[in-house]
C-alpha cells in the first residue's frame, strides 16, 4: 500500500495536467463543496477525525488549526500554503507541486472555503523554477476551467490563488517570516502572540499549512477521516511522504502508511548502499536529533515511535549514514547552515551559531581541545528555547544530540587530530 | 520618496513587475519587490546596483533602504558581477554523503576558479548553495534556473562543455 494520497496520480502519464486529475476524480470534493454538500463544520470534523498533522515539521492538529480561524469575521482572511521547502533532507513538496499541482490547488480551495479566505498565496522558494512553472500553468488551467475566480460554477463562492516567489531563505520556512516575506520584506519571524489566525498576511487572519498537508485534504473528504486515520494509526492518521536521502541504494520519496517500520522504509530505498553497515539515522530532516542504528532498526515511522526513540518525525526527511560517514564533519555541515541561515534578529540564535559553527569546525580540523565539548553544550543550551522561531533549536538539537550518540568520534578527532573513521 | 530612475528599468521588466503587483492587493505594491528584483537582475546580466535597487524603489513607492533590506537578507540576489552561467552547488548534508566536495574541487580545478569567483571569460560564477531541496538526487547543482541532479565527475564535464 502505497502512492494512496498525495502521490496517487504519479504513475499516470502526465500526472500534472487537469484531464489526468479530472479523470482520476480531481475537483470533485472542491464541485461538492460549491453545491453545499459541505459545512466548514463538516470539513473540519473530518480532518480531526483523519487525526491529519502539519506535514512541514510541527506536526500541528490540521483541523484544530482550522479552527481557530474567526472565519465569521468580516473582511479579507487568507489561506497561504507552504512550498518554502528548504529543510535539508526535504524534498517532498517539489515532487506535489511538479507532479500533482491540481490536488494542491483543491486542497487550498477547500481550506479557503473552510477558514472563510477567498485569496490564497503559495509561496514557493525561489530556487524551485520548474515546480513553479508548473503550478502557475496548473492555477491557470484551472481558472479557464471555471474551478477559481469569481462565483465560482454559479455558487456565489469567491476562490483564487496566486504564486509568491522565495528569494532564498531558509527561515522564511516559518510561518510569520514567510508572512513578513510576502508582504515584501526581510525574512525575519514575528514574536508571538498575536498568532497569525488573528493577526497574519497584511494583518488579517491567516492560515498557514504546508504543501502536502493541504493536497491531503481532498482525499480525506473524498474517503472520510476515519479511512484516512485507518491508513496509519491513532493520532498518527494517514499517510506520509518520506524523503530518503544519503547511502540508500536507491533515494527517493516514498509515501506510506504511517508506522511503517523503519527497516522496511530502508528496503524500500533499495538498502544500503554497496551492502555497507548502517551507522545513523536523521529520522526528520536535518533539525531534529541524530540516532544509532539500533535505535533507527527498532522504530517506526510514525509521530510516536520517532518520538519515543528520541527524535521527531519532522518533514519525514530521512538521512541514512553509513559505517564511512564522518560523524564530526557531518555535525560541521549542518552547523555550517544554521550559521548561514540564522536571520540575525535574536542574539542568542545569532551569536551561537556562529559559535558552533566555528567550534565544531576547529575540532574536525584538529584544533579542539576537551572544554570545546562542554562548551559546544554550554552554547547549545543558551540558544535552546531562548529565541522567538525554532530555527534556534534548531540549530542546537543537532549539536546535542551528535554529542550523546557519538561523542567517541568527537574525542578521537581531539585527541588524535584526525578523524577515526575516514580514510 | 526616492530618487531613483526609473527608466533604468526596461519597458519588458515594467511589465512584467506590473505582473507581480496585480498578485497583491492594490494597497500591498511592495509585495512585489522581491520579485522585481529578480527580474531587473535578469535584466541586468544577473545582478543588482545601488541605481537598479532605487529604481525599483521609485518604481514601487517604497524608501530605497527597505528594497536594500530584502535585496541583502536574500541569498539569490547578487551584488557584484557574476558569470553568464551562475552555477550553484549544493553542499549540504544530503549532498556532502554523496560526494559533493569531490565535486567542487573537480569544478573549481575545471574553471580556474574558487566559490564565489567568475572566471575570467565571465561565462561561469560558483556559488556554493544551501540545501536545494532535491536531496533523492544529491550531489546536485543548480545551472541558471535548472536542477541537475545524481551528478558525477563525467556529467558535470558535460554539462559545463554544453554550455556557452
Amino acid at each position: 500500500m502505497a502512492n494512496d494520497v498525495c502521490f496517487r496520480t504519479l504513475d499516470q502519464d502526465k500526472p500534472w495536467t487537469l484531464d489526468t486529475y479530472l479523470s482520476a476524480g480531481g475537483y470533485d470534493e472542491w464541485k461538492k463543496v460549491l453545491k453545499g454538500e459541505f459545512t466548514p463544520e463538516q470539513i473540519i470534523a473530518e480532518l480531526k477525525t483523519s487525526a491529519l498533522r502539519g506535514r512541514g515539521g510541527a506536526g500541528f492538529p490540521t483541523g484544530l488549526k482550522w479552527s481557530f480561524m474567526p472565519r465569521n469575521v468580516p473582511g479579507q482572511k487568507y489561506i497561504v500554503c507552504n512550498s518554502d521547502e528548504g529543510e535539508p533532507g526535504t524534498c517532498k513538496d517539489r515532487d506535489i507541486l511538479r507532479f500533482n499541482p491540481h490536488q494542491l490547488i483543491e486542497g487550498m480551495a477547500i481550506a479557503g472555503f473552510t477558514i472563510g479566505a477567498t485569496q490564497g498565496y503559495n509561496y514557493i522558494r525561489g530556487e524551485f523554477w520548474e515546480p513553479y512553472k508548473r503550478f502557475q500553468a496548473a492555477i491557470e488551467d484551472a481558472r479557464a476551467a471555471g474551478l477559481l475566480g469569481k462565483n465560482i460554477m454559479g455558487s456565489g463562492i469567491d476562490f483564487d490563488i496566486e504564486v509568491h516567489l522565495g528569494g532564498g531563505a531558509y527561515v522564511c520556512g516559518e510561518e510569520t517570516a514567510l508572512i513578513e516575506s510576502i508582504e515584501g520584506k526581510k525574512g525575519q519571524p514575528r514574536f508571538k502572540p498575536p498568532f497569525p489566525a488573528s493577526y497574519g498576511l497584511y494583518g488579517r487572519p491567516t492560515t498557514i499549512n504546508n504543501t502536502e498537508t493541504l493536497s491531503s485534504v481532498p482525499m480525506i473528504l473524498k474517503n472520510g477521516g476515519q479511512w484516512f486515520l485507518e491508513l496509519g494509526k491513532p493520532n498518527n492518521g494517514g499517510t506520509k511522504i518520506f524523503s530518503v536521502s544519503g547511502h540508500v541504494n536507491k533515494p527517493g520519496n516514498f509515501e506510506i502508511p504511517m508506522g511503517t517500520p523503519f527497516s522496511e522504509l530502508l528496503e524500500m530505498a533499495g538498502g544500503m548502499l554497496e551492502g555497507r553497515k548502517l551507522k545513523a539515522v536523521i529520522p526528520g530532516g536535518s533539525s531534529t536529533p541524530v540516532l544509532t542504528a539500533d535505535v533507527a532498526m527498532g522504530m517506526n515511522m510514525d509521530y510516536d515511535s520517532i518520538s519515543k526513540a528520541g527524535s521527531m518525525l519532522g518533514a519525514g526527511s530521512v538521512i541514512i549514514m553509513d559505517e564511512t560517514t564522518c560523524m564530526v564533519k557531518t555535525l560541521a555541515r549542518l552547523s555550517h547552515f544554521y550559521y548561514e541561515e540564522s536571520c540575525g534578529q535574536c542574539t542568542p540564535c545569532r551569536e551561537g551559531t556562529g559559535w558552533l559553527s566555528r567550534m565544531v569546525h576547529r575540532i574536525e580540523h584538529g584544533q579542539g581541545n576537551q572544554e570545546d565539548l562542554d562548551k559546544l553544550l554550554d552554547v547549545a543550551g543558551k540558544i535552546e528555547g531562548h529565541t522567538i522561531c525554532a530555527l534556534g533549536d534548531a540549530a542546537a538539537l543537532p549539536v546535542k544530540s551528535f554529542l550523546k550518540n557519538f561523542s567517541d568520534e568527537f574525542r578521537y578527532h581531539i585527541d588524535h587530530k584526525k578523524c577515526m573513521v575516514a580514510n | 520618496m526616492s530618487k531613483g530612475n526609473i527608466d533604468l528599468l526596461t519597458a519588458e521588466s515594467r511589465v512584467e513587475i506590473d505582473t507581480w503587483v496585480a498578485k497583491y492587493p492594490d494597497d500591498q505594491k511592495q509585495s512585489a519587490v522581491m520579485a522585481a528584483l529578480r527580474i531587473v537582475q535578469d535584466q541586468n546580466g544577473g545582478w543588482l546596483t545601488e541605481e537598479l535597487m532605487d529604481a525599483i524603489a521609485t518604481y514601487l513607492d517604497m524608501p530605497a533602504i527597505a528594497v536594500y533590506e530584502v535585496a541583502t537578507f536574500y541569498s539569490m540576489y547578487e551584488h557584484k558581477p557574476v558569470g553568464k552561467n551562475k552555477l550553484g552547488v549544493c553542499t549540504n548534508i544530503s549532498c556532502q554523503l554523496r560526494g559533493s566536495e569531490k565535486l567542487v574541487s573537480h569544478m573549481e580545478k575545471k574553471l580556474g576558479i574558487s566559490m564565489g569567483e567568475v572566471t575570467e571569460d565571465g561565462k561561469f560564477s560558483l556559488k556554493e548553495v544551501e540545501c536545494l531541496g532535491a536531496c533523492a538526487g544529491a550531489p546536485m547543482m543548480q545551472v541558471g534556473t535548472d536542477y541537475h541532479e545524481n551528478l558525477t565527475v563525467e556529467r558535470i564535464d558535460a554539462i559545463l562543455d554544453e554550455l556557452k
